[in-house]
């Protein structure tokens, strides 16, 4: 699957989408891939305010729980409704469908410190090495 | 993204179809010591898995598992009187061609581990041991047998063990060997020709509550992947996948089947994990009975109940359990979404004053007590059919 260009990625498979100070988060293609079938997922309510590098949350398969990361300061704007019925939207359209969050960004400025789509190719294409080795 | 719990990598040990799943691209983990596939992403993932073995027919590697074979000494009855000594259940009622569910334990009537007795012959028994506790286990065997005369042997690294599991499980096979299958009874097993190989142990057995069986084969890796294919190949009628250890652990846990360091473990006794029926306490002295004998004069503190989730949440191991009053009153020992039941179930240990079937309860997840409640078990029966045998618990 294609990483789109436009979006950003962080070290823990998060991607970011920021249009005009308001920015969509999700959990890029590689995440969901190594998480296998999400089934649960727990998202933060709107107000909430989220902080660089602190978890807003969790996304659970059958095997795992994992904490969400967010990419940037902002206030929860909007929340993905539908994930609570078909988390597998996360599966099936990670970079779409399958979004998380919409933050109102408190510094854009936070989003030029994150990877963009070819270096973030190159860092799991590195972690590809890493786990076969 | 990232995982709440990281496992360390150390030296894993590896099965001889270890090269198979990574051609497959299957998930792989580390599994007490081992390198295993958790998933086949490739031919569907976790549910696609369980779901194959509760609808059709799924093939396991199950490799990782260990063996030990006691058999006769010099003088007859040896062998039989170890057995009796190191296992809980009763060795004696068992013909040869039959296996039963056991567990070794400790004098404080604690679990060494669980095991699947098998009697291979008038003085030749075979027990089917976990991954984890294979060294414990044969080094605990052969000291607690050092007084009895018989032969204690680890042939753990000779078995390559598939596990073929599901309600066709018995037509994939059949097709394999020239063993009559149907005439093989829920928890007996027989010796016949598989794939051409002679001689090789088809026990009708599993982890999975299903019908199914375990084969052991040589382990030598030209012949575990012609078997593994071969399986394959006969079950692709019936849209057999391959299954790792995710699927076996969902399957196992809807059946209530105990897994060693969560329902059953050294600090665990017989009576709280509900193993009474496998427990033989008028056989004779065995290892752990006099412990018994007193904790079933003081009582149960606690007992291991099935539960449900009703607020949102999946339970996870080692979640601690609350009251109605907030106060901490068990832990869950396994807890996962149920792919059968389409809810998220649990086991747990808990005061028996709380066990009944009803009994509201609370689990602590991440920062949020969610509602559950105490439901029977097992969550997953299967369903009777024709000239199926009853279920059972297996190792």
């Amino acid at each position: 699957m294609a990483y789109p260009a436009q979006y950003r990625y962080t070290k823990e498979h998060e991607w970011i989408d920021v249009k005009d100070g308001v920015a969509t988060i999700g959990i890029t293609d590689y995440a969901q891939h190594e998480l296998g079938d999400v089934v649960f997922v727990e998202l933060p309510k709107v107000g909430t305010k989220t902080v660089a590098g602190k978890s807003f949350g969790t996304v659970e398969s059958v095997k795992a729980v994992s904490e969400l990361y967010a990419p940037a300061a902002g206030e929860v704007i909007d929340v993905n409704a539908a994930l609570q019925n078909t988390p597998e939207k996360i599966n099936t359209d990670p970079h779409g469908a399958g979004w998380l969050i919409k933050i109102r960004l408190s510094n854009a400025a936070e989003i030029s410190g994150l990877m963009d789509a070819a270096a973030y190719e190159a860092y799991i294409a590195e972690k590809g090495k890493e786990a076969s080795a | 993204m990232e995982s709440v719990t990281s496992p360390t990598i150390t030296q894993l040990r590896k099965t001889p179809l270890n090269p198979l799943h990574r051609c497959l691209a299957a998930k792989m983990v580390p599994f007490d010591g081992w390198d295993m596939p958790v998933e086949y992403p490739a031919s569907g993932g976790l549910i696609a898995e369980h779901r194959a073995v509760r609808g059709s027919v799924g093939l396991f590697d199950v490799s990782h598992m260990g063996d030990i074979r006691i058999g006769a000494g010099r003088k007859p009855g040896g062998a039989l009187a170890a057995v009796q000594h190191v296992s809980m259940n009763d060795a004696s009622l068992m013909a040869i061609g039959q296996a039963h569910y056991s567990a070794m334990l400790y004098p404080e009537g604690t679990f060494v581990d669980d095991v699947i007795v098998h009697r291979l012959g008038e003085e030749d028994y075979l027990l089917v041991i976990n991954a984890g506790t294979r060294e414990k286990d044969i080094r605990w065997v052969r000291e607690n047998t050092k007084s009895f005369d018989c032969v204690v042997e680890d042939l753990s690294d000779a078995y390559t063990q598939l596990a073929i599991q599901g309600p066709c499980a018995a037509e994939v096979l059949q097709e394999l060997t020239d063993a009559n299958l149907s005439a093989i009874k829920n928890y007996w097993f027989t010796h016949g020709t598989v794939c051409g190989l002679r001689n090789i142990l088809i026990a009708r057995t599993g982890y999975t509550g299903e019908d199914g069986f375990e084969i052991y084969v040589p382990s030598d890796r030209a012949t575990s992947e012609e078997v593994w294919a071969k399986v394959m190949e006969a079950g692709r009628e019936f849209g057999i996948i391959p299954c790792g250890l995710g699927a076996r652990n969902t399957l196992r846990l809807e059946a209530k089947m105990a897994l060693y360091g969560h329902e059953i473990s050294d600090k665990i006794n017989v009576w709280e994990a509900g193993l009474d029926r496998y427990c033989k306490m008028e056989k004779g002295d065995f290892i752990g009975r006099a412990a018994l004998e007193r904790a079933r004069a003081a009582g149960l503190t606690r007992t291991l109940v099935g539960m449900e989730m009703i607020d949102r949440g999946i339970a996870r191991d080692g979640y601690g359990v609350y009251n109605e009053a907030g106060e901490a009153v068990g832990v869950i020992t396994s807890g996962s979404p149920s792919p059968t039941l389409g809810k998220n179930i649990a086991l747990a240990y808990v005061p028996p004053a709380l066990a009944s079937v009803g009994t509201t309860l609370y689990v602590e997840i991440r920062t949020r007590k969610c509602k559950a409640q105490v439901v029977p078990t097992p969550f997953y029966k299967r369903p009777k059919r024709a000239a199926a045998p009853q279920t059972a618990k297996t190792a």
